[in-house]
């Protein structure tokens, strides 16, 4: 198999205006002929939906939840991305497309994090026509702030709610789609299969959470806009019914998975408190504008904050990283913690956090400056600890937030296999192995508003597409399938809890496969995953039956399908002998401690191919080229 | 801490419900109640016992997904709180807890905790957007909005549509959800071409899920997890009377 991207030809700034000017149209009179499925009702999901629904197309959307409202985007806190240069401060597409590739270790492909800049500013036109209430400057005009690592301020923002707020404008637009039965919504369904016919994705098997019932639906194309897969570390900022079963089961029918090893750990979330904990809370890196990270000089240090003077204290990103201070990328803040908890100068009862210390903002600008930016966190921060960030530090530690890696696009966001597109953070494309602050919301958006409405449509208008109905064999093939797995599970009737198997996964995925990997590591995880995975086959307890609301059994077939998953997520970590971005070989790094690429031999995006549960998966590589933006080693020094 | 739990479980929509009694040993003050729960039924899932169901999701307080009655409190005793970031520390060794479901009759119970909101989708489909298709937007900075009315329109756009104003009315209302989105896009100008269609669609649909009225008892605000004040209602009603006044049916 060759991959083969798709990125048009000429200067980079021309390719996407280009590439819109050559794509075929779908004539308005026929665009409702053709159904589109659309998996997800995230930033991506429900942006892709509402815009083909606006079209005219036949949409189905589906969702997990009972509204499609719920969707994880919703708790993006610190804002989206766009390359306005509203703050005259040196900001423009170029900059942002740089800025995005050098954040993502070179490890992304050039011509669509170009596009993505380039559509960042649409972005902000349309969520702003929608209603999203973005911070206003006092004269009325758009506020931005400076957002992780960044020396411009591009960030658009509606107090802490910035995901919450975009998400209800794509909600809101999709719900006006299904009152104008352009779209019909789904909502408390899972895919479980993806139904390929003739090469091409014509459908999914869904299971109806309310009945159990496998219902089949046929389509066109497909768009699976189903997020990361970040709980597959059990403990994560992501919530709790986020998970990988759609993209892996189309994994199983032959889509690729890329750079599964490229996680992102965010340093700013509060630290786990003890064993029942179900999920981590993050809070937004803008806190990293006004706090000051630090720990105590001397190890094991008890001694309450404010009871260590100031000489004592060791500022570490500040003494390290003098020009970004604080503001250093996520990897390189979240790993500079792990260094210094792994010194022993972590605080809190467990040893596992730094302190993040507002006193000196509050001091200069007052407790209702601090309060009016950051008061929603700091209530949140204060309702989980017990503690009150205006008078003591705040404790923080690093914890999985989002995956870059994902099933592998091409510039049309579809997948290897024709007519599966794939969008937002399922897929792998725009932020190599490190994705920049505030880019997750400009991605989802940019899939879902600006690129999949004309790519779906040169697919469409492109291809010979029979009739298909869900009688055909592979639906039922699909079906049987899926059946076959839930009363697998329902049969096993073991003794040990789905969540205590899940929590060991994640145990597994943390020490070995988590913010510092190494050879050793790596194969130990790789021998630990698939005996787990055969323990939870074995003694895995799943009560309740098939023919109604059983959580239990959703939950297991999601974590059955983590057991497999996790295994080419290290195996991806292990072939890659390189650290690039978030992910970290203990093995490859620089001598002062940086993650060190290997461009001679690692540039290139590892697509995998399944080969069965198990088994070797077949590795396909695309060469990743740099014409724009010159490969350097990253520093922030 | 050891706590006696009163648990609302209803096997399907049909069926008939009622209270179990549980008991949570080694609960900790550090657990929030989602936490609790989940220890509560992994006791029950090593048993092979059918688990309670409940709904949630971000357990961060933003999604909207967690809807428990705690001791008859929407949400649970703390003010301005999803009952996710409810922790077990407002709570004292060898309590007594019910916990029911939202209850109202547009929203029907599927299985034990866990309720059908969808009708809160539908009020948002008849009107609680503004109709703008993507690619015909102006630049953002050619709306110019003063400052304190777009923090006015955020502080109603946070509502996160729990429907905790509903279970806690004794109407089942949603004049409090619905007035939230009608006053985020009525002050708001990218609002005002749909405003009076907007707010006399809504309630329209809000009538027709079978939402009661509004008696002015403040639960709703009481509960809100987001403190969406009820002046809310008040402004939707001013924008009621208007659209009417002004012949909009």
């Amino acid at each position: 198999m060759t991959l083969d991207a798709k990125v048009p030809a000429g200067p980079i700034a021309q390719k996407w205006d280009r590439h819109k000017f050559e794509m075929k149209l779908v004539n308005p009179a026929n665009k409702r002929k053709f159904t589109i499925i659309v998996a997800g009702t995230g930033l991506a999901g429900a942006s892709a939906a509402a815009s083909l629904g606006e079209l005219g197309y036949n949409v189905l959307n589906f969702c997990i939840q009972d509204s499609p409202r719920r969707a994880h985007s919703i708790a993006a806190q610190g804002g989206i991305n766009a390359a306005k240069n509203y703050q005259n401060d040196g900001d423009s597409v170029y900059r942002l497309f740089y800025d995005t590739v050098k954040g993502g270790d070179y490890r992304s492909r050039e011509a669509n994090v170009y596009r993505l800049a380039q559509l960042s500013v649409n972005i902000i036109d349309h969520c702003v026509a929608q209603g999203v209430p973005f911070a206003r400057e006092y004269g009325g005009l758009l506020d931005n702030r400076s957002f992780g690592g960044a020396q411009v301020s591009r960030t658009f923002y509606a107090r802490g709610q910035t995901g919450q707020q975009l998400l209800l404008g794509a909600y809101q637009s999709l719900m006006r789609q299904v009152r104008r039965k352009t779209v019909r919504l789904f909502a408390r369904r899972e895919m479980l299969d993806l139904v390929v016919v003739d090469g091409k994705a014509r459908g999914i098997v869904c299971r109806n959470l309310m009945t159990g019932a496998l219902e089949r639906y046929a389509a066109d194309a497909v768009v699976l806009a189903t997020g990361g897969y970040g709980t597959v570390y059990y403990l994560s900022t992501n919530a709790v019914n986020s998970n990988v079963t759609a993209a892996w089961r189309a994994h199983k029918r032959g889509a690729l998975f890329a750079n599964p090893s490229f996680t992102q750990i965010h340093p700013t979330c509060i630290p786990v408190s003890g064993e029942h904990q179900s999920k981590l809370t993050l809070m937004s890196e803008s806190l990293r504008n006004d706090g000051r990270v630090w720990v105590p000089k001397k190890k094991g240090d008890k001694r309450p904050p404010e009871q260590i003077p100031e000489d004592e204290r060791d500022y570490y990103l500040e003494r390290k990283y003098p020009s970004f201070g604080n503001l250093v990328p996520r990897d390189v803040a979240s790993r500079n913690a792990k260094q210094a908890t792994d010194e022993g100068r972590g605080v809190g009862e467990s040893g596992l956090a730094v302190y993040l210390d507002f006193k000196d903002a509050i001091q200069r600008l007052g407790p209702e400056v601090i309060k009016q930016k950051y008061g929603n966190l700091f209530h949140m921060y204060q309702k989980i600890t017990d503690e009150n960030p205006y008078k003591v530090p705040m404790r923080i530690y690093p914890a999985i937030h989002y995956t870059m890696g994902g099933l592998w696009v091409d510039y049309n966001l579809m997948s290897n296999l024709p007519g599966l597109h794939v969008l937002g953070e399922a897929n792998f494309s725009d932020h190599g192995a490190n994705r920049l602050g505030a880019s997750a919301l400009m991605q989802g958006l940019a899939d879902g508003y600006f690129i999949i409405p004309y790519t779906i449509g040169d697919y469409l208008a492109g291809t010979p597409l029979p009739k298909v109905t869900i009688d055909h064999d592979a639906f039922k093939e699909a079906a049987d399938n899926s059946q076959r797995q839930i009363n697998r599970l329902l049969s096993v009737k073991g003794n040990r809890g789905i969540r205590e198997i899940h929590r060991e996964l994640g145990r597994i995925m943390w020490d070995d496969v988590g913010m510092a990997r190494t050879e050793t590591s790596l194969r130990r995880a790789l021998e630990a995953i698939p005996k787990l995975r055969d323990e939870f086959w074995h003694t895995v307890s799943v009560p309740g039956t098939n023919d109604n609301l059983n959580q239990s059994l959703e939950y297991a077939g999601r974590v059955a399908d983590y057991l497999e998953f996790a295994e080419l997520l290290a195996l991806d970590a292990l072939h890659r002998r390189e650290s690039c971005g978030g992910h970290f070989r203990e093995e490859s790094q620089t001598p002062d401690g940086e993650a060190l690429r290997d461009d001679d031999h690692f540039m290139y995006v590892a697509a995998w191919e399944f080969t069965g549960v198990g088994r070797q998966p077949e590795l396909h590589k695309e060469a990743l080229h740099f014409e724009e933006v010159h490969p350097t080693q990253r520093s922030y020094k | 801490m050891r706590l006696n739990l009163r648990i609302w479980r209803q096997p399907g929509p049909a069926s008939a419900g009622r209270l179990v009694d549980y008991v949570a040993g080694g609960v900790s003050p550090d657990m929030s109640f989602l936490e609790m729960l989940d220890v509560v039924n992994e006791g029950l899932v090593r048993k092979g016992e059918d688990a309670i169901a409940f709904d949630s999701d971000c357990r961060e307080g933003i999604c909207g997904t967690c809807s428990l009655v705690v001791n008859g409190i929407a949400h649970g005793p703390d003010r301005g709180t999803t009952v996710c970031q409810l922790h077990m520390r407002r709570f004292k060794d060898g309590d007594t807890i019910t916990v029911e479901p939202w209850r109202a009759r547009a929203f029907p119970v599927v299985k034990d905790l866990v309720v059908d909101r969808s009708a809160l989708d539908r009020i948002i489909a008849a009107g609680g957007y503004v109709s703008v298709n993507v690619g015909g937007a102006p630049d953002g900075n050619t709306i110019p909005i003063p400052k304190a009315v777009v923090e006015a329109a955020m502080d109603s756009a946070a509502c996160i549509g729990c429907g905790a104003c509903v279970a806690a009315c004794k109407n089942a209302s949603a004049h409090l959800f619905m007035s939230a989105k009608i006053a985020h896009l009525a002050l708001l100008p990218q609002g005002q071409q749909e405003r009076r269609n907007r707010v006399t669609a809504m309630i329209a649909q809000a009538d027709e899920e079978g939402f009661g009225s509004c008696s002015n008892e403040g639960e709703c605000e009481a509960v809100c997890p987001k403190e969406i004040p009820i002046s809310n209602i008040a402004r939707m009603t001013r924008e009621y009377i208007k659209a009417s006044l002004a012949g909009v049916k």
